[in-house]
């Protein structure tokens, strides 16, 4: 799209504004190099455009900033480097805001392995355009699929998305084009298109962003999948802390109808369409279909039996099609390019691209894309860049609350939506949190077991006793008071939930448990019949003390502890005062040096 | 704001719904977001509006996190909780709020400043973990950062008076 360009080197300055960078300061730094420019401004040779972009990726590297088509990527630029980074643009770049491989600052993104290995379909104008810009959409081929899918019949828009192999990506991965093609077949009307926006697994973030970054490409497909299966209502179910993902959202819409791609007629084609957004309660099981649907007409956001499918009879007692952003987001792509090219990518049963928030104990977290089939050990170790203070690696937890946590033995397997299932955990709805031996997973598994009892709506026995009885065991068993036949309890009770629960929460709860169980079965034994927590998490099996011959005597420890437990003079090995010590880690986190070790509690 | 303002305030929130059940979601953040809790009279006059009982809005207005029936703080504090800030020590930074406000998660200090939350991913995982008091964030935040970034506040609320 910069194709145009003549002599400059760069003709718009990228500031990232997804809503980790502007936690970490993206909107004062792009009011910085903008009152910059002006002040520098007369040396520019063409009319710079400061465009305030969705997420790059690399939120931990935030704010990012980028020169285009020059393709110069400043990484953590703070206000006071606007100065230095506006006069770089005609001069020579700011290294201590670039990038170092082995030492050597890299100017392009191609160049930092973080992005290199990517692969961005989802993501391709994320970080790229202004999201409140219709005519950049537009210009970086935005609706042109829908354009393409106006020219079609129904049964060649659902055709063409059989043929991409689109797999829901919510986590579940039902086939989009089936899905579609039943909807179709009912001949009720109204019928509905509907978009779940609800992102609830705490540590994910990837259909936020793209809402922020990118709000047309979910508004486009929609737009086709509205023409498939003949709906002229379409909704956007939208989680309620997700503000800036819902203006944005707002904005395409209006610009959408002003520039007659929604509303009476569609493009000019005479098919009707109606898109509008409703907000969320803050409430984890309305990411549920039925739940979601209970909540947008107004009710509690309660499951129902599938007795029926929503496809038949969802929103209003109406065929629904209910598809996740990320599944939304790709149509757009499928439809213009075609859906063989997008089967050309991933792998034999899970076709194209998927998005993961990386997070946790990882060096480069944020928000990656890639083809399906990419391994566990390339996200974490190429792209990642490994763990953080290079500490052995543990586990990845993936699929929120209803995932599982996949032990080191499974990082060559390839993933998809099938492998890891197989083996006892899943692929999940993206979110990824990375974790090192300071994790507990006994502790990760209460987290988890706790969660899910607060957001629980309550309307099933298995589930809501299920989880209160788990909770109390894992409880025990975090604070010394474990017994011999708890882990056997909680797989009864996990598989009685699994079987008899109602919905999709229930029946995939047990699973932080489940897997935890099976691959880290030696650390629930340790707390239960040591009384240890070989993590030195759970404070009341835990106690720390300083290794006198690691300890330089640095006082960060001391910095760190809220308790005022550390003593010691500088250059001085330190002390931890066992009576004051609230075991909370703070020390650990901070040293440097490895000095801070855990031990089994002895009083 | 006077009682009558209140109820003005009620009946233009109401009003700009039309009565279908539908609606009666977005009717309640509405009030959520102006009174900062949804008052009795409140739901009384949606449930005239909608011509729907009123043990059906209270059931909403008690399932739904982000609607509350009691009075909130001035500053509300979040603490994400979700699982990257977790790992990272949320839970620390709620015992330390616990010393220097008195309260846990789920409740407001009598004089009415302050409510502490603990809420799921706020979606800024990378800079875990987050506190967000209003609508500012503090990240990467230190146990011992705590007790100043409160203090700021309780200056600021003081030269508002």
């Amino acid at each position: 799209m910069n194709s145009a360009n003549t002599t400059a080197t760069t003709d718009r300055i990228l500031v990232c504004c997804g809503t980790g960078c502007i936690a970490n300061g993206a909107l004062e730094v792009a009011e910085a190099i903008e009152q910059q420019i002006a002040e520098q401004g007369s040396s520019a040779t063409v009319q710079l455009k400061v465009c305030r972009t969705g997420c790059s990726g690399e939120c931990e590297a935030g704010p990012v900033v980028r020169f285009m088509p020059r393709d110069l990527m400043y990484y953590r630029v703070r206000p006071k480097d606007a100065q230095a980074i506006v006069a770089s643009l005609e001069g020579a770049p700011v290294e201590k805001l670039m990038h170092k491989v082995d030492g050597k600052a890299v100017e392009h993104m191609a160049d930092n392995p973080f992005y290199a290995l990517q692969h961005k379909i989802v993501l391709a104008n994320v970080g790229v355009i202004d999201p409140l810009s219709l005519d950049e959409y537009r210009a970086a081929g935005g609706y042109e699929g829908l354009a393409r899918a106006l020219k079609m019949t129904p049964e060649q828009i659902i055709d063409e998305v059989d043929k991409s192999g689109l797999r829901g990506k919510g986590g579940a991965g039902f086939p989009t084009g089936r899905k579609w093609r039943t909807a179709a077949g009912y001949d009720v009307f109204p019928k509905y298109i509907v978009c779940n926006g609800d992102e609830g697994d705490p540590g994910a973030f990837m259909d936020g962003s793209t809402m922020e970054g990118c709000p047309h490409a979910v508004l486009e497909g929609m737009a086709i999948g509205a023409l498939a299966i003949g709906a002229e209502e379409g909704i956007l179910y939208i989680r309620d802390e997700y503000a800036l993902a819902r203006d944005h959202i707002q904005h395409a819409i209006d610009d959408a109808y002003a520039a007659g791609i929604l509303g009476e007629s569609v493009m000019g084609s005479g098919h009707r369409l109606d898109l509008s957004i409703v907000r969320g309660g803050g409430a984890f099981v309305c990411g549920e279909s039925t739940a979601l649907m209970a909540s947008i007409e107004g009710r509690v956001g309660e499951p129902r039996a599938k007795y029926i499918r929503s496809v038949q009879r969802g929103l209003f007692d109406h065929p629904t099609v209910l598809n996740n952003v990320e599944t939304l987001a790709s149509i757009p792509a499928i439809l213009r390019d075609g859906g063989s090219a997008y089967a050309q990518i991933g792998t034999d049963s899970s076709k194209g691209t998927k998005v993961f928030a990386m997070v946790g104990k990882v060096k480069h977290t944020g928000l990656v894309e890639v083809p399906m089939g990419t391994t566990l050990r390339t996200l974490v170790y190429d792209i990642g860049g490994g763990i953080i203070g290079d500490r052995p690696f543990k586990a990845i937890q993936t699929g929120g609350p209803s995932g599982g946590c996949i032990p080191e033995s499974l990082l060559d397997l390839p993933v998809d939506f099938d492998t890891l299932t197989e083996y006892g955990a899943m692929m999940g709805s993206g979110g990824m949190i990375v974790m090192d031996d300071c994790s507990c997973m006994v502790e990760v598994a209460r987290y988890y077991v706790d969660f899910l009892c607060e957001e629980s709506c309550g309307k099933c026995t298995p589930c809501r006793e299920g989880l209160r009885q788990m909770r109390s065991i894992l409880t025990d068993i975090c604070e010394g008071r474990g017994k011999p036949g708890d882990i056997e309890l909680l797989e009864r009770i996990g598989h009685t939930m699994e079987d008899a629960s109602l919905c999709a929460l229930g029946k995939t709860a047990p699973n932080p448990v489940l897997s935890t169980i099976r691959f880290f079965r030696e650390e629930y034994e340790a707390h239960i019949s040591n009384k240890e927590c070989p993590a030195g998490v759970c404070a009341a099996l835990t106690q720390f003390a300083i290794e006198a011959d690691a300890c330089t005597g640095c006082g960060m420890c001391t910095k760190a502890c809220p308790a005022g437990a550390i003593s010691g003079d500088r250059k001085e090995a330190h002390m931890i005062d066992p009576a004051k010590c609230i075991a909370c880690g703070s020390c650990r986190e901070a040293c440097r040096f490895g000095a801070v070790l855990t031990t089994r509690r002895t009083a | 704001m006077t009682d009558q303002e209140k109820g003005e305030r009620i009946r233009e929130i109401v009003a700009a719904y039309p009565a279908d059940q539908r609606h009666a979601l977005a009717a309640l953040q509405d009030m959520q977001h102006a009174f900062n809790f949804i008052p009795e009279e409140g739901l009384v006059e949606l449930a005239k509006h909608l011509g729907c009982p009123q043990a059906q809005l209270y059931s909403m207005a008690t399932f739904y996190k982000a609607l509350s029936l009691t009075p909130k703080g001035e500053y509300i504090v979040k603490i994400c909780n979700g699982t990257a800030c977790h790992l990272r020590g949320s839970m620390n930074l709620a015992t330390s709020l616990k010393s220097e406000l008195g309260i846990d998660p789920g409740q407001t200090t009598e004089d009415g400043l302050f409510s502490v939350e603990l809420v799921n991913c706020l979606g800024s995982c990378a800079l875990a973990p987050v506190m967000v008091v209003n609508d500012t964030y503090h990240n990467r935040l230190r146990v011992e950062q705590v007790p100043g970034i409160i203090d700021s506040y309780r200056q600021g609320g003081a030269s508002d008076e």
